[in-house]
């Protein structure tokens, strides 16, 4: 029966195209509107770090101001000051712990006739490379010995390996790194997560850094830090001043395997503030937060407001497209009452029919679910080239979106067909045949 | 009048249509007034002007790698090669760009002390020739004077003596008279004190999502950094042929050096708003397909119902109707439908704002805004349902004498 429906439902499409073309076409942009809202909010909303996000905790002590807080709704400040991170780095706590900062330099290959150029640099500790399974081609991370002794070793992606060594294995090779020599020892594979959870500070959705150094070299002075820096107390004067003061410019994460481990790092945070105030630092009420990678997330939304209004927008429209199905379908399956009285007289039970236009219901949703994949491929480019680089990786259809899309046009369609079919199944037979 | 009881009646005889289409039509308007709306602020920011003179400057960054780089000399013989360069109207060494969304930012207070209130506010570290290569207006007071320029090292947190501030600045510290600021000393860093020598009329900060994006000051520095930028000002319509000299004229008279990141201030400002403008361009589209749908459901389920009434109507007409009454009957209905659209949509569009304000902090919406939405429904909802009713008008009396 269903593809004898089929192709009476084909009959009846082609029949009324004009209206059977403005309801796919209403599905498919609605769809289309959607899918692509819902694909760039997803993107930004996505686990960088699935198998243990549950592990990963980023550290925030509220060393603030006490006149006023730093975030107006009372959350800490995003970053820590070099002391207090220095100060969690040292105690060790943690099964794992990274101290970092964002930084640059500039390279100068051997050879006459090379020419220096700009990488973007990471500063952290050994254990960042273990902490967020950054992948590896050769070799692998320092040894926290390394940033202890204050080696000058280096880990390059591997697109700076290409570009100074040609792709081969570099491992114990030196770089010359703003006038300095490092001893490179890992290069490591393609690692881009989306959003980059472990420094958000500059932006969430940046690449990830072309080196990575021992984070000592910046208060060796031998690379310079950039990255988002921000006081509230000045500071004296010089480089030791400002390592010393509260200036929060570092990001802190450490790894604990479980919810004891959570517990008693916490315990560990409250000790060190309360040790901190009583020599006259942390003015403010204590307000540590150690939170997870989603939280971490969450708390700093990363979700960006105007892809969060656009995706309210584009549900509205759906909802406009869909209350346009249900119109045109109602006026649709009326206008058949005839042909629905003949077949209930001939002995269609009313499951039949509701069974019959449900299938026709459906195949406009397919059509138009398809139609929305399509316009949602069609978006996503126009997203692409209407904000460029910034909306990078943000824009990709993957298999549980293309599913979803399908499914969503064909539940929103059914859901469309519903009332009109069941009006349709509802009409008398008796009075049909006597008008006609 | 007796005829629009009847209309109406009519209509109730099919409710269902006629809500689903009115539901559709305060959708739309709900979507329609909110989203003009939203692009109208932007726009508003859009326009905003930066103060400098944007279509004939660029910048590049100079990166220092070298270790043996006298920065104060190799600083000012770049800055008398660039300014000597033909086609250059001036240049500059400066901290930050004008919204390009990287800077720095200080507080400035009337009176000197840790408790005191102060208003936030751009710093731009600049020489004397900042004026003429930005493009500023000078409104009252003075530039610095070559003496003025101080050698700032790294590190330091002593500011000079003297500074300039924007209007929307002094406006900040004086609210009562923005003139009287000019030769007051007010407060950086808590306690530093420092004195506004001259108000110029607009220079931006560098972030444009700031609310106090025109509060700057300008204060006579010339630093020491090994990622300084050069803001560069050439004669009108000489920009892009001098950049590409430029940039190989740098790099060659100093190899200690990366010349990088040229960049023009169109494009700064491009990039800048780039969020804004797409946001603008994708509810443009979205307002414009929206009302295309709600215009052709309603063209399509006009046609329906008059298919179905085919007979009446050539009924109506064989017993003396006119063509005229046939039509105004589906305008009238159509009306009566668009009414109920619009009295609920003025209620979402209104909702849906105050959702809006207290979820993203926009501000509240422009009644008139709203009026003008109901307006354009009724244009849409008559221009959708004029051919329909053209051609219920059409239909021949003789219909009627036909059996169906």
């Amino acid at each position: 029966m269903f593809f004898y429906y089929l192709r009476m439902a084909k009959i009846s499409m082609v029949k009324h195209w004009g209206l059977s073309l403005l309801m796919i076409l209403a599905i498919g942009l609605g769809i289309g509107a959607a899918m692509t809202t819902i694909t760039v909010n997803y993107m930004m909303s996505a686990n960088p770090i699935p198998h243990k996000s549950n592990q990963l905790f980023n550290v925030q002590l509220d060393s603030w101001d006490v006149n006023e807080p730093y975030f107006d709704d009372g959350r800490p400040p995003a970053q820590l000051t070099y002391r207090d991170a220095m100060a969690l780095m040292d105690a060790r706590k943690a099964m794992r712990q990274t101290v970092q900062s964002q930084a640059n330099a500039v390279i100068e290959p051997e050879g006459d006739d090379s020419i220096p150029f700009q990488v973007s640099a990471r500063a952290n500790s050994a254990d960042f490379f273990t902490m967020f399974d950054v992948p590896f081609i050769y070799g692998g991370p320092w040894t926290r010995q390394a940033d202890e002794s204050k080696e000058q070793v280096v880990v390059i992606n591997s697109e700076i390996n290409q570009r100074v060594f040609g792709g081969e294995n570099s491992v114990g090779q030196t770089l010359k790194i703003a006038g300095f020599y490092y001893k490179v020892v890992g290069v490591i594979d393609y690692w881009n997560p989306l959003p980059r959870f472990y420094d958000i500070s500059t932006g969430a959705f940046n690449e990830t850094e072309e080196i990575f150094v021992p984070f000592s070299m910046i208060a060796e002075e031998k690379i310079n830090r950039s990255g988002n820096t921000n006081c509230w107390k000045p500071s004296g004067d010089g480089f030791e001043a400002f390592l010393n003061s509260e200036c929060v410019w570092t990001q802190f994460w450490v790894e604990l395997p479980d919810n004891q481990a959570w517990q008693e790092y916490n315990d560990f945070l409250t000790a060190y503030v309360q040790q901190q105030k009583a020599i006259g630092r942390f003015e403010r009420p204590l307000n540590n937060r150690l939170l997870n990678v989603m939280q971490w997330l969450e708390s700093m939304e990363v979700v960006e407001d105007d892809a969060v209004m656009m995706m309210a927008m584009s549900l509205m429209f759906l909802l406009v497209c869909l209350l346009n199905t249900v119109g045109l379908l109602l006026a649709k399956f009326l206008g058949k009452s005839g042909e629905i009285g003949i077949r209930q007289a001939l002995g269609a039970s009313r499951r039949d029919l509701f069974y019959q236009y449900l299938v026709e219901s459906g195949c406009i949703g397919v059509a138009g679910g398809l139609l929305g994949l399509l316009f949602a491929y069609l978006g996503l480019q126009g997203i692409d080239s209407l904000y460029g680089e910034m909306t990078r990786g943000l824009t990709e259809l993957d298999a549980t979106l293309v599913l979803s899309a399908i499914a969503l046009a064909i539940l929103s369609s059914l859901a469309a067909g519903l009332y009109p079919t069941w009006q349709a199944s509802k009409v008398q037979p008796s009075q049909q045949l006597k008008s006609q | 009048m007796n005829e629009i009881a009847l209309i109406f009646r009519a209509l109730l005889r099919n409710k269902v249509g006629a809500i689903l289409i009115s539901l559709q039509i305060a959708l739309t308007l709900t979507i329609m007034v909110n989203a003009v709306f939203m692009m109208q602020e932007r726009h508003a920011q859009m326009q905003r002007p930066s103060g400098l003179d944007e279509a004939n400057l660029f910048y590049l960054s100079n990166t220092i790698f070298a270790t043996d780089y006298n920065q104060e000399v190799a600083l000012r013989d770049d800055l008398e090669l660039l300014r000597n360069t033909p086609g250059v109207v001036d240049a500059i060494q400066i901290n930050a760009i004008p919204l390009s969304g990287g800077g720095w930012s200080m507080g400035l207070q009337t009176e000197p002390g840790e408790n005191q209130s102060s208003a936030g506010v751009a710093v731009y570290m600049v020489d004397d020739h900042a004026i003429h290569t930005l493009g500023l207006e000078l409104l009252s007071g003075e530039n610095f004077a070559e003496t003025d320029i101080q050698w700032r090292e790294s590190g330091t947190t002593r500011w000079p003596a003297k500074t300039i501030v924007t209007q929307a600045m002094a406006k900040e510290l004086y609210p009562d008279d923005w003139q009287s600021a000019l030769g007051k000393t007010v407060y950086i860093s808590q306690t530093q004190p420092i004195q506004i020598i001259g108000i110029v009329r607009a220079l931006q900060a560098p972030w444009n999502g700031w609310n106090g994006v025109e509060r700057s000051m300008l204060v006579p520095y010339q630093m020491e950094t090994s990622n300084s930028r050069y803001m560069i000002r050439t004669e009108p319509g000489r920009r892009d042929e001098l950049m590409p000299i430029i940039e190989k004229a740098l790099a060659q008279s100093n190899k200690g050096r990366i010349i990088r990141g040229l960049r023009t201030m169109e494009e700064t400002r491009e990039r800048s708003y780039r969020g804004h403008n797409a946001v603008n361009k994708i509810l443009t589209t979205v307002v414009f397909t929206l009302t295309l749908i709600t215009g052709f459901g309603i063209v399509g389920l006009a046609m329906f119902s008059i298919n179905r009434r085919t007979k009446q109507i050539g009924t109506r007409r064989a017993l003396g109707a006119s063509r005229s009454q046939i039509m105004g009957y589906f305008l009238i209905e159509n009306l009566m439908i668009t009414t109920l659209g619009v009295v609920i949509g003025s209620a979402g569009a209104i909702g849906l704002n105050i959702w809006l304000v207290n979820t993203f902090t926009l501000s509240p919406i422009n009644p008139v805004l709203v009026v003008i939405g109901i307006a354009c429904i009724y244009l849409v909802g008559l221009l959708a349902v004029l051919y329909p009713a053209r051609k219920a008008a059409n239909i021949s009396p003789a219909i009627a004498t036909r059996t169906a």
